[in-house]
């Protein structure tokens, strides 16, 4: 993690000046030290079924939004997940909060599958891992007062905070999330889009929870305000040790935030790694194409770019291509593809090498293509 | 209004937003933006807003409404008419049941304001004694309906699935159900004239369209992220449901059980004059409205006052549950 703290700008997404081989060894000679995960995502596989008939529903097929993903959280750390609309990235976030109900796979929180749990230990595993939603103007209630809206985790959970501490326990949080904690008494509706997201936040934090899902946090939020809002989520984690999970698909606050970056297309993840290994060594071709399309600031740069254009649409996830879910779009695409499902894992060209492109990726013929400082 | 600004000054947004903070190449972290200033543990919090009570919706309704001319007038004339219709005797000391032929269809006179009917039955009298069958049927069969369309059409709209489909399919036959034909056949076979097989049978035909509205209105508050955000919480449905989502879909709920109030009131006058409904002795506006408005040509005095007290109870009414919509309605304080 230590590599990523002077990571933390959000322009870094396009760094003037590539790596040396030195810097590079140095990075991987780091001791990686991440500790235990304190959350496992094992083969999650969510399926929503496709009926047809009003009284006999018959099932004729299913939308496979989730279709086998695996990945590990560990504690302090932010993992970004990326993707276009479509692939499945909420729907991670819901089976991660087990809203809904996964298909097959599991979910390990500090060892403990949560996907099966129901009543009173699913309720104690939510008191550990919380939520911010996407829409801050629909995910607080209108008729609630913020003191209400905040304070509902304790009515829940009675034993975090006793009873005549809850007012206070809510007037800190919004004093945590930089909201005046005399706005207790207002309703949503009097407050801004970045202020709402705050009171989203502070929900959250409000049961101490070690891991946060966040889906698309900012994505609605006026660019100017997403910055603070970042910036308040960062101060957070190293407040309170959060682990977070951020979805979203702005390329450029995903690396702004997170220390490893995973990528998912059409249901499956596509490529994982630390941001520069994704950002700077992409070797999945869908990765090289979003990241060509990521805006870039300075016009001469802009010029010798590398863009990668794709041709054709998102297949549907109800009807997925055989093999790999990217080769319909992909110019690398050969019969291999169509026939064999790649697997995430390190791709054989750099088993073993010493080299930032030696990271998962499900790709045949992945290859290191650097898009971002393409000159 | 409690609050001196409605809106909140806009404190943690920076008045030179973070696209500053955004410029490259300042080493660090972007600068926090203002709000970010106070940090935990910064000091002890200004001693103002815990002395503040806290409030809630229901608390802020009641505060709102206690101010509301229009509530308190319609709650005076419903508490006014539930009255009367208590204790008649209270203004009205003659019995409604005692006519005298002679006097058909005349008009105002000293001791009978609102002059007499074709029976030659006082009008005024009659008027008010007829409150108390009226409003029982009004008031009984609106809340029955409500009460059970609400519940059966709410539990529908959460729950989904197979019991949805049952309760959709069972409304619709209810649906089906013409009123007249369906009062001929379920009230003639009832011979008592009192008002409760007919409000027993006003709340089965009328709880199918309470229950559809109500089951949209849940359907629709229960996508809303903030019940998401509650069942992550770990919340039950009995939160989810009571704090949730019926304070968000209860405002049509509201509208269209004030606006049927009205409505069964009418039908009771409608069942009453195909002579399934109310039966003499019983005295009602509905049986009164339906005889005079034959003589309306002749004698309109006799409709204008039956009428218009059901036209005045009614619109009561709808103010009220305006009223009460309104006041359940933060963005409109």
């Amino acid at each position: 993690m230590a590599e990523t703290a002077e990571n933390h700008e959000v322009s870094d997404v396009v760094p003037s000046t590539a790596e040396t081989t030195a810097e590079v060894e140095a990075v991987l000679d780091a001791p990686v030290d991440r500790g235990e995960p304190i959350l496992q995502v094992r083969n999650l596989v969510k399926h929503f079924p496709l009926t047809q008939g009003i009284l006999f529903k018959k099932q004729i097929g299913a939308v496979k939004a989730v279709d086998g993903i695996s990945f590990d959280l560990y504690k302090g750390e932010t993992l970004g997940i990326v993707g276009e609309s479509g692939c499945g990235k909420s729907t991670v976030a819901k089976l991660l909060m087990t809203l809904e109900t996964a298909t097959s796979g599991e979910v390990f929180y500090k060892g403990q599958d949560i996907t099966r749990l129901s009543g009173r230990a699913l309720k104690a595993v939510r008191r550990n891992i919380q939520m911010v939603f996407q829409d801050p103007y629909t995910s607080l209630n209108p008729r609630m007062t913020v003191g209400d809206i905040i304070g509902e985790p304790f009515d829940i959970h009675p034993e975090v905070a006793p009873k005549g501490d809850r007012r206070k326990r809510v007037q800190e949080l919004l004093d945590v999330v930089g909201l005046n904690p005399e706005y207790i008494n207002r309703y949503p509706h009097q407050f801004s889009g970045g202020q709402r997201q705050r009171i989203g936040i502070a929900r959250g934090l409000a049961l101490n929870p070690e891991v946060i899902i966040c889906d698309e946090p900012v994505s609605a939020l006026d660019v100017s305000v997403q910055a603070q809002v970042i910036n308040l989520m960062g101060k957070l984690q190293d407040e309170f040790e959060l682990s977070y999970v951020f979805i979203a698909h702005d390329l450029s606050i995903v690396r702004h935030i997170s220390d490893r970056v995973g990528v998912m297309y059409l249901g499956k993840m596509a490529e994982i790694g630390t941001d520069s290994e994704i950002y700077d060594h992409p070797t999945h071709p869908y990765t090289q194409a979003l990241l060509s399309a990521v805006p870039v600031p300075d016009p001469a740069a802009r010029e010798g770019r590398d863009r990668i254009i794709l041709t054709g649409d998102v297949p549907s996830p109800a009807n997925p291509p055989s093999g790999c879910r990217f080769r319909t779009r992909c110019w690398k695409a050969q019969d291999k593809c169509a026939e064999e499902v790649p697997l995430l894992a390190v791709p054989e060209v750099f088993a073993g090498k010493k080299t930032l492109a030696a990271h998962e990726s499900a790709c045949h013929f992945a290859e290191e293509r650097d898009v971002v400082h393409a000159a | 209004m409690p609050e001196p600004e409605p809106y909140p000054e806009p404190r943690a947004v920076d008045p030179q937003p973070a696209m500053d903070a955004i410029t490259p190449g300042d080493g660090g972290a972007m600068t926090l933006a203002t709000g970010d200033a106070r940090s935990l543990g910064e000091g002890p919090l200004p001693g103002g807003p815990g002395s503040a009570k806290s409030r809630s919706l229901w608390s802020d309704a009641w505060h709102d409404l206690r101010r509301n001319p229009v509530f308190l007038i319609s709650a005076l004339v419903i508490v006014f008419l539930v009255l009367i219709a208590i204790r008649p005797g209270l203004i009205a000391s003659g019995n409604p049941l005692q006519c005298d032929l002679a006097k058909a269809q005349e008009g105002s006179q000293p001791g009978h304001p609102f002059g007499f009917d074709t029976q030659g039955c006082d009008v005024y009298t009659r008027t008010v004694h007829g409150a108390r069958a009226s409003i029982a049927v009004g008031i009984c069969a609106t809340a029955g309906a409500t009460l059970l369309g609400s519940v059966l059409g709410g539990l529908a709209g959460f729950f989904g699935g197979w019991w949805d489909a049952l309760l959709s399919r069972i409304a619709d036959i209810f649906f089906g159900i013409p009123i007249i034909l369906g009062g001929l056949v379920f009230l003639s076979v009832v011979t008592s004239g009192s008002v409760w097989p007919v409000v027993g049978f006003i709340v089965l035909l009328g709880w199918p369209q309470i229950s559809r509205i109500a089951r949209g209105s849940v359907v629709t508050a229960k996508q809303n992220d903030y019940v998401q955000a509650a069942r992550a919480l770990g919340a039950g449905n009995r939160r989810m449901l009571l704090r949730h989502i019926a304070p968000n879909a209860v405002a049509p709920v509201i509208v269209v059980a004030t606006i049927a109030l009205g409505t069964y009131i009418a039908l009771e006058a409608t069942l009453s004059f195909v002579g399934v409904g109310l039966k003499p002795p019983t005295v009602s506006w509905g049986i009164d409205i339906s005889n005079a408005s034959v003589q309306i040509r002749n004698a309109p005095h006799m409709l204008l006052w039956p009428a218009g007290a059901l036209s005045i109870t009614v619109l009561a009414f709808i103010m009220l549950g305006d009223a009460v919509r309104d006041a359940l309605d933060p963005k409109l304080r």
